[in-house]
């Protein structure tokens, strides 16, 4: 399919370049194009129906700024996350979610009506929400490219400045030059088909730390959903309702969709398999949780189940980072990193700034998206304006770790596979990342920083077998920042569980930063201490 | 998985190959896309939410393959069942809208 690049090469310029068409990102397209900025926004994917978001509902963390409701909500996740969060970072992203869902209301939005017969906006149905944002970005005047990953990150003295990536279905290769870039790839599930997230490969973090930037909470990166074994609809909060049992009938005691899951998990590991029904749904509101997550019924549907009656076989599908809290760190209310002209936001970035070391699914995610989304859009259009007359001769370089010939080459793709094979095999068993030790962590480190080497020493093509060698090699750096800040975080907070130290311990109240390619490090860095009351 | 593009039902507009995130089809030589890349299927469902013609089959199936019969589908009024619920295509209310979306937050906090 490639040809030879130079002729087939797209060359685009803007002032913002936003890579990921999410939530985050067409927040962050729109907010930089209504500040007057030119901007591209690239997608791996589809714009409007790919990522975490468009397939599914989501609850968003939308309340009205009424202090005691406020107050109720930043407390929410405060005990939960590990006191990691921030009360400022909590109310600006309050405020942010507030004005942006009002905004999405005004601009068509077919909110539902309350007992006043005002619209009620505390959830988002993903392929309506997602449909609208794409019209939008469009209406604002951004340039989309579907279906064209990026690859490498271009900079130079002045920061990052652009990037390269192809077109999968034209074989085309691309580049863009931008003043400034927002990374707003999601988070990484590690191919585990949970709905919507095999797109979501930790691309972003990446290129990220190519550039230079660094990670906080990568510890914080193993979320499992429950799914029937059959299918790739992870939405957990409906097994609240249910009851779990073996197969001979008999109920798994202490099962459940919060604080349950490890016991579903110990169980599967046995190799016992977990029935679930949802026959603990009180009769009158099923038609309402029907109709509320109708993808959610959907496989039940297709295989004559009836989840509220039947007993289904489940699993725990890997979320990753998805679900999780760490991300590329944020230094100051613009999403900016530690890299000039580089902005991330959305799954991308850190969460823990607002829900510490535990997010699961409902609300505070998408609320995330889209005000970090339009944070990063007015930090990106302020730094591509005040780059002026510099951002037209730069000498703009890749800072791509992985060596791309041009076209033909060498035949990878089955050793891409093994490659994607052999992360999986660290990061999916509940053994290893869900239940955490020493040990286990130690022997994973040591297989991947092989796997690290070797993909980092192949040449791989300008085409869709060089996406997949990326996809690859991203994982494994995820896999990598993930392991060794677990390693270090000797207790059990947040998400994050250990078995050889299954407590909190108060003094280990800090933040971990992690970075680096070939020599991985991390570091501890200090947590507001201003708390939120109880 | 993806495993059904029917090709009395199929209208050739190709939204289906730009729509797929994981980009699973291709342009058909004679204007039917086809299923190129089954297992780069992630079932995630959208391609059948957009096809106009409800002529596209996602089983529920995210592992492997499912063998399915296009008449049996028809006749289950499985084709376009999604499309349907969802309240996605012309003339048809948005799901999004609806009064249980309220009603359910109201009886039980989550929504
Ligand atoms: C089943 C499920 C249910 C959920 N429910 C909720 C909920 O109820 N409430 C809540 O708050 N959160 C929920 N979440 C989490 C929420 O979906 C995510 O936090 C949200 O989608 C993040 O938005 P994003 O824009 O950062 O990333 P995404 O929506 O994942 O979008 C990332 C985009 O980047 C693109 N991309 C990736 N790599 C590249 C590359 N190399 N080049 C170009 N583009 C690239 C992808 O194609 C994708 O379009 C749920 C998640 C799942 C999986
Ligand atoms: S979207 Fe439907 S009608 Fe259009 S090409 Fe695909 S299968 Fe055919
Ligand atoms: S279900 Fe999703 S991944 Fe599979 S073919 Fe359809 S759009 Fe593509």
């Amino acid at each position: 399919m490639a040809k030879v690049w130079e002729d087939s090469e797209l060359r685009l310029s803007a002032d913002v370049l936003v890579i990921g068409g999410g939530p985050s990102g067409t927040w962050a397209a729109l907010t930089a194009a209504t500040n007057g900025s030119k901007v591209i926004l690239v997608d791996k994917g589809y714009c409007g129906t790919s990522g975490a978001t468009a397939p599914s509902g989501t609850g968003v963390w939308y309340i009205k700024p009424d202090e005691q409701l406020r107050e109720e909500a930043r407390q929410s996740r405060y005990l939960l996350g590990g006191k990691l969060a921030e009360v400022p970072w909590m109310n600006r992203v309050l405020d942010r979610t507030y004005e942006n869902m009002n905004k999405l209301g005004a601009w068509g939005y077919p909110f539902p009506k309350d007992d006043n017969g005002d619209p009620y906006k505390r959830g988002l149905q993903g392929p309506e929400y997602m449909k609208l944002m794409r019209k939008l970005v469009q209406k604002a005047g951004v340039q989309i490219l579907d279906h064209s990953p990026v690859l490498e990150l271009l900079a130079d003295e002045h920061g990052v400045g652009g990037a390269t990536g192809v077109r999968t279905q034209s074989g085309q290769t691309w580049t863009v030059r931008a003043g400034a870039v927002v990374i707003a790839t999601g988070g990484c599930a590690f191919l585990s088909k949970a709905l919507g997230t095999n797109v979501l490969t930790g691309d972003g973090y990446l290129l990220a730390a190519e550039a230079g930037a660094d990670f906080s909470g990568m510890e914080f990166s193993n979320a499992y959903a429950i799914c029937p074994t059959f299918s790739s609809v992870t939405k957990t909060a409906y097994y609240r309702y249910a009851s779990f049992y073996y197969e001979d009938g008999t109920i798994v005691e202490g099962a459940g969709s919060q604080r349950g899951r490890s016991i579903i998990a110990r169980n599967l590991l046995q190799g016992r398999q977990v029935y679930a029904s949802l026959d603990q749904a009180p009769e009158d509101i099923r038609p309402l949780l029907r109709v509320n997550q109708t993808n959610f019924f959907l496989p039940f549907d297709r295989l004559g189940i009836d989840p509220f009656k039947d007993k289904f076989p489940v699993t725990l599908r890997l979320e990753g980072t998805v679900r999780g809290t760490g991300g590329i760190r944020i230094i100051d209310e613009q999403c900016s990193t530690i890299v000039p002209g580089l902005y991330a936001a959305g799954d991308a970035a850190t969460r823990e700034l607002i829900c510490g070391g535990f997010t699961g699914g409902g609300s505070h995610n998408a609320a995330w998206a889209m005000s970090s989304g339009s944070f990063a859009g007015e930090g990106a259009s302020k730094f591509a304006r005040d780059l002026g007359d510099r951002a037209s001769n730069r000498q703009l370089k890749s800072v791509s770790t992985t060596t791309f010939a041009k076209a033909g080459g060498s035949e990878d793709k089955g050793k891409t596979a093994e490659a994607i094979r052999a992360v999986q095999e660290e990061v999916t068993p509940y053994d290893r990342n869900l239940f955490r030790t020493q040990e286990g962590l130690a022997s994973s480190i040591t297989r991947l920083d092989g796997l690290w080497t070797d993909l980092r020493e192949r040449t791989t093509t300008l085409d869709l077998q060089g996406v997949r060698h990326r996809e690859a090699t991203a994982m494994t750096a995820t896999a990598r920042w993930m392991y060794n800040t677990a390693q270090v975080r000797t207790e059990t907070r947040g998400m994050h569980k250990r078995e050889d130290y299954p407590t909190l311990d108060d003094s280990q109240r800090y933040r971990l930063i992690s970075g680096g390619l070939d020599q991985v490090w991390t570091q501890k860095a200090e947590v507001s201490k201003e708390a939120v009351t109880p | 998985m993806i495993e059904l593009v029917s090709e009395s039902k199929c209208v050739e507009c190709n939204l289906c190959v730009s729509v797929c995130p994981t980009n699973v089809f291709d342009r058909g030589e004679h204007g039917i896309p086809v299923i190129a890349r089954q297992s780069d299927c992630q079932t995630c469902f959208m391609c059948e939410l957009y096809c106009p013609a409800d002529a596209l089959y996602v089983a529920a199936d995210a592992e492997g393959p499912t063998a399915v019969s296009e008449a049996l589908l028809d006749e289950q009024g499985l084709l376009g069942g999604y499309r349907e619920k969802v309240g996605w295509g012309k003339g048809r209310k948005p799901v999004a809208e609806h009064p249980y979306m309220y009603e359910l937050a109201k009886r039980t906090a989550i929504g």
